[in-house]
């Protein structure tokens, strides 16, 4: 670090700093003309513009994206709904417009100064809703008040608007006002507070597609606030439209199906995973959370038995009962524990240890082979099936095919299920697992629990030769002007862990459940359509193993749940089918007709009658 | 030891002019405040800034007690200290609007990106002043520098504060233009970066990140933010006219018109209630200042001693530019305080560290030890 003491570096260090000052000299000379230019020559025009205070806000909301059935049918849009606000700054004097605005509306002035209070420091100048979508009758009132209500508006802004009311409230979804985490935590930049955001379902899921831009207008306002020109205005980006998977028809005909029971419908395309139906009932109208959703309502929504804001088909998990036994065949026959021909007996129940583990057919099956004791639902046949397994093996076989965890549908609070393992019942319950329960987990009681939308994947991928798709809702995003955006497209996500020869077997079981002359589902046949499928009555509460109650006599909240999975047609399936019906009791009676409805809707024959046949003998199972 | 030439040589102008501007501020501040508010006592954030102020000038006395050469042997610890504080704030810092730049110790708040400037600094002019040379520094001269400036900004940008990285960046290459680059390494850097503009546009950003920099550019593409913020400072600076509407009687800062009136956009106040003439006063304050510091850097017959004062002079001058061409609706949005007169402890600190430094290359001019 020398000194500099050469002359020739220091004449050249004298010329950098000459360089340095020039450039400070000429900087600080156009600050100055910049300042002369708008204090001087432009002076006057702000000087009035600043005397009236008078430069305005005024936001234009973007109206969200439209949705759309794969039909093209209109699902979602939005009407305008007229927004009472103020602006205080013009709203004087305050105390005197809030008093005549509280006689017109019918509200107390004090509600309207504590919307203004709660508002906190938001500046003067910008406009602050007082209501939310008055009525017609309100704003007919306002306007033609307005010239003693000063700093009073009505601004238009576009809202949501649920064509068909509760259908597939839980697929579509609600709205709900941006909250303040939310807004800090900057995933929302083109949201501003109080602007609705997707609470729940496709349109939570989807809300960057479907939010679009703000736009507005910077305007000059005279002293009463009325606009006397725009300075300056930037366009609206409109949100993104969605073509769901979704057939509104068919799910209509679900929702009705399911009626007044409790429960959930999946019907899925097993050739590329498209959700054609996702319903669960109860269900609720979303247009009721537009503008925030009354703590009435809510409390109402909230304690209904029936779980109406739960997506039966995702968040509930249920036993997966007889269907099960899919899975335990699918699992005997690649480990070889049984072939096509192997046979068991049926006395009616089956001896292990010291306890007797009962079939639901207490007069038993005779011999019967894995074709037959799907058809026949044979309980005692895939005990020892699943004895010779073991525990570890069918859980191997069940998470293969997609149980016991998500199956990545883009819907939030999905929930995985359980598949039981010896590990998981070590940490769960510091216990060893009993060889007994895994007779209980290979006809689908016990620890295991699965969701419909789980089982429908599965049974699509029975009925398509293997291969597990990831469930897809939205089959692609349009621009506003209907110019595609971006195709999703179908996603594999697994196969199923089977050889083509062992699927093939138990897809002839799966047949002669509907078609074979004793299947437990052989009344929903339809003439022209093979319907492949599995019944199952899920216990709600736990009872002794093989221990038989008289259903009818229980209360129907112990009532036990109904389930039949499904294809059709079966050679070469179009649709997949999960069906549970809460306490519905039998899959074969309670679950299979919704199913046969809807491949009758979806498949078609107007020669017959839509109507559910109820064949006493359907109450075996 | 004591050497009397310190004491005869003290800069008793320069100190005068960093007094008459915080005064200045303090006026200033007193009306952005006091505006709308209804309080007896005095504005608690006017009283905050009188604290900040006289701590700032405690350390800035404190700043030349040591021969500022001692800071070109200690360059690299105050620089991994100052990188230390940085990845710190990055664990434990504080969060504000969604990024994380505060280091919290007790009741105060440090925005360790503030110091590091300074920290930048000392560091380039004491590896410029090794290599300096009349034909300008060649790229091997520059890989130290740039790793040197690459690893702050990466940590600033993260938390994410992209605007105090880009002036971190631009004091850098400022001062390491000023040290001199070949001609050759000027054209290919640029060329390169100009090159790699588009590149990084079309592939490296997302359509978001995009629209988020031409609103950094062009503020008017957002009329409901940084547009809004823009026409009414616009409105207030044009409407003091000459003269002004008076002190603690602008009706845009009154009103509540201004945004953010005491920190970022405080100029505005000025301008309102001074008018020109108020401007005119403070402009001329800030070009002596940088004057001032230019004529220490170049006074000053120690290379590492010149080209330090050159740039924390070069480091005030930014800042204000800036501010002034922001407010001014010259340049984009950024928030960037004014010195000495922008509410904020950490810039009130830092630019007094700075001063501090410049008054210790003044005093000690003579020696080129």
């Amino acid at each position: 670090m020398g000194g500099i003491n050469q002359n020739s570096d220091r004449e050249w260090i004298k010329h950098r700093y000459i360089g340095a000052g020039l450039c400070l000299v000429f900087i600080f000379c156009v600050l100055f003309l910049r300042l002369v230019y708008l204090q001087i020559i432009r002076g006057d025009e702000y000087r009035r513009l600043s005397m009236t205070n008078c430069v305005r806000l005024k936001s234009i909301k973007s109206s969200r994206g439209l949705i759309y059935d794969r039909n093209h049918n209109l699902l979602v849009d939005n009407r305008p709904a007229f927004d009472l606000t103020i602006v205080l700054e013009d709203a004087k004097p305050l105390k005197e417009t809030l008093e005549r605005l509280a006689e017109l509306t019918g509200d107390s002035c004090e509600e309207l100064t504590a919307t203004i209070k709660k508002a906190g420091r938001a500046a003067f100048y910008k406009p602050l809703v007082l209501k939310r979508d008055i009525t017609r009758d309100l704003l007919a009132v306002i306007e033609a008040h307005q010239f003693d209500l000063p700093g009073i508006h009505i601004d238009i802004e576009p809202t949501r608007n649920y064509i068909h009311k509760k259908t597939a409230a839980h697929l579509i979804g609600y709205l709900g006002e941006i909250n303040k985490q939310e807004l800090a935590s900057g995933k929302f930049p083109n949201v501003r507070s109080g602007d609705p955001i997707g609470r729940y379902g496709v349109e939570k899921s989807f809300e960057q597609d479907l939010q679009g831009k703000r736009g507005g207008h910077q305007v000059e306002v005279d002293v009463n606030g009325r606009v006397i020109k725009i300075l300056k205005t930037v366009e609206p980006v409109s949100g993104r439209d969605l073509v769901l998977t979704m057939d509104l028809s068919l799910q209509q005909k679900a929702e009705n199906l399911l009626g007044e029971n409790d429960g959930a419908v999946v019907a899925l395309d097993p050739s590329n995973g498209d959700v054609l139906v996702m319903a669960s009932s109860p269900s609720f109208d979303q247009n009721d959370f537009i503008g925030g959703i009354s703590s009435k309502k809510w409390q109402a929504l909230r304690d209904d038995p029936g779980r109406p804001m739960n997506n039966k088909a995702i968040q509930a998990e249920y036993p997966p009962a007889s269907t099960y036994k899919t899975i335990t065949a699918l699992a005997g026959l690649e480990e070889k524990v049984i072939d096509r021909n192997s046979t068991f007996f049926c006395p009616g129940f089956y001896k292990f240890g010291n306890r007797r583990y009962h079939c639901w057919n207490k007069y038993g099956h005779g011999n019967l082979n894995v074709v037959d004791a799907i058809a026949q639902s044979c309980d005692v046949f895939f005990y020892q099936t699943g004895e010779k397994l073991g525990v570890d093996a069918l859980a191997r076989y069940a998470h293969g095919s997609g149980l016991g965890r998500l199956t990545g549908i883009r819907l939030a609070h999905e929930r995985p299920g359980l598949i039981p393992t010896s590990v998981w019942k070590k940490k769960r319950f510091k216990e060893p697992w009993q060889a007994g329960e895994t007779l209980s987990i290979s006809i689908g009681q016990g620890f295991n629990l699965v969701t419909p939308l789980q089982m429908a994947v599965f049974i699509s991928a029975i009925g398509n030769s293997g291969t597990l798709y990831r469930p897809r809702l939205v089959k692609s995003v349009q621009d506003a002007k209907g110019q595609m955006i971006r195709e999703i497209e179908p996603e594999i996500t697994g196969g199923l862990p089977a050889s083509k020869k062992n699927l093939a077997i138990v897809r002839q079981g799966l047949l002669e459940v509907v078609h074979g002359n004793r299947g437990t589902a052989r009344h929903i046949r339809l003439p022209g359509i093979q319907i492949a499928g599995k019944t199952g009555t899920a216990q709600v509460f736990s009872r002794k193993a093989g221990e038989k109650f008289n259903n009818e006599k229980l209360k129907r909240t112990l009532q036990d749940h109904a389930w039949f999975v499904c294809y059709a047609p079966a050679q070469d399936p179009k649709i997949a089918i999960a069906v549970i019906i809460e306490h519905g009791e039998h899959g074969s009676s309670a679950a299979a007709p919704v199913a046969k409805g809807l491949i009758h809707a979806y498949l078609g024959d107007p020669e017959v009658p839509t109507a559910v046949v109820k064949d006493d003998q359907a109450h075996v199972e | 030891m004591f050497d009397r030439r310190l004491v005869s040589n003290f800069d008793w102008g320069f100190l005068l002019l960093i007094f008459f501007i915080c005064i200045l501020g303090l006026i200033i501040l007193y009306s952005a405040v006091t505006a709308g508010y209804n309080g007896t006592m005095l504005h608690p954030l006017f009283k905050k800034q009188v604290v900040w102020l006289s701590v700032g000038f405690a350390i800035m006395m404190g700043c030349f007690v040591v021969d500022f050469k001692e800071l070109a042997k200690l360059h690299f610890l105050i620089y991994a200290v100052c990188v230390g504080l940085l990845i710190a704030t990055w664990f434990v810092g504080h969060t504000g609007g969604g990024s994380q730049r505060w280091l919290v110790l007790g009741p105060v708040r440090i925005q360790t990106s503030e110091l590091m400037k300074i920290s930048l600094i000392i560091s380039l002019a004491s590896v410029y002043a090794d290599s300096i040379d009349p034909e300008g520094l060649g790229f091997r001269h520059l890989i130290k520098p740039a790793i040197l400036c690459i690893i702050p900004f990466g940590l600033i940008v993260i938390q994410p504060d992209l605007g105090t990285g880009l002036l971190l960046l631009l004091i850098a290459g400022c001062l390491t233009l000023f040290a001199k680059v070949e001609k050759k390494v000027v054209f290919i850097l640029g060329g390169a970066g100009l090159c790699l503009v588009p590149l990084v546009w079309f592939f490296g950003l997302k359509d978001y990140q995009k629209d988020r920099i031409l609103t950094f550019l062009n503020p008017e593409r957002d009329p409901l933010g940084a547009g809004y913020h823009i026409i009414q400072s616009k409105i207030a600076i044009g409407s003091g006219m000459l003269t002004g509407k008076g002190f603690l009687h602008g009706t845009q800062n009154a009103l509540n018109f201004l945004p953010e009136q005491h920190t970022d956009f405080i100029l505005s106040v000025l301008a309102e209630e001074w008018g020109l003439v108020g401007c005119a006063v403070l402009l001329t304050l800030y070009f002596l200042l940088l004057f001032w510091g230019l004529n220490i850097a170049y006074n000053c017959r120690n290379m590492f001693g010149s080209l330090l004062a050159m740039g924390v002079t070069i480091m005030i001058f930014w800042q204000i530019f800036i501010n002034v061409g922001m407010v001014m609706g010259l340049m984009p949005v950024v928030g960037v305080p004014l010195p000495l007169v922008s509410y904020g402890g950490s810039s009130v600190v830092t630019n007094m560290v700075g001063f501090g430094i410049l008054l210790n290359i003044s005093m000690r001019k003579f020696n080129t030890a």
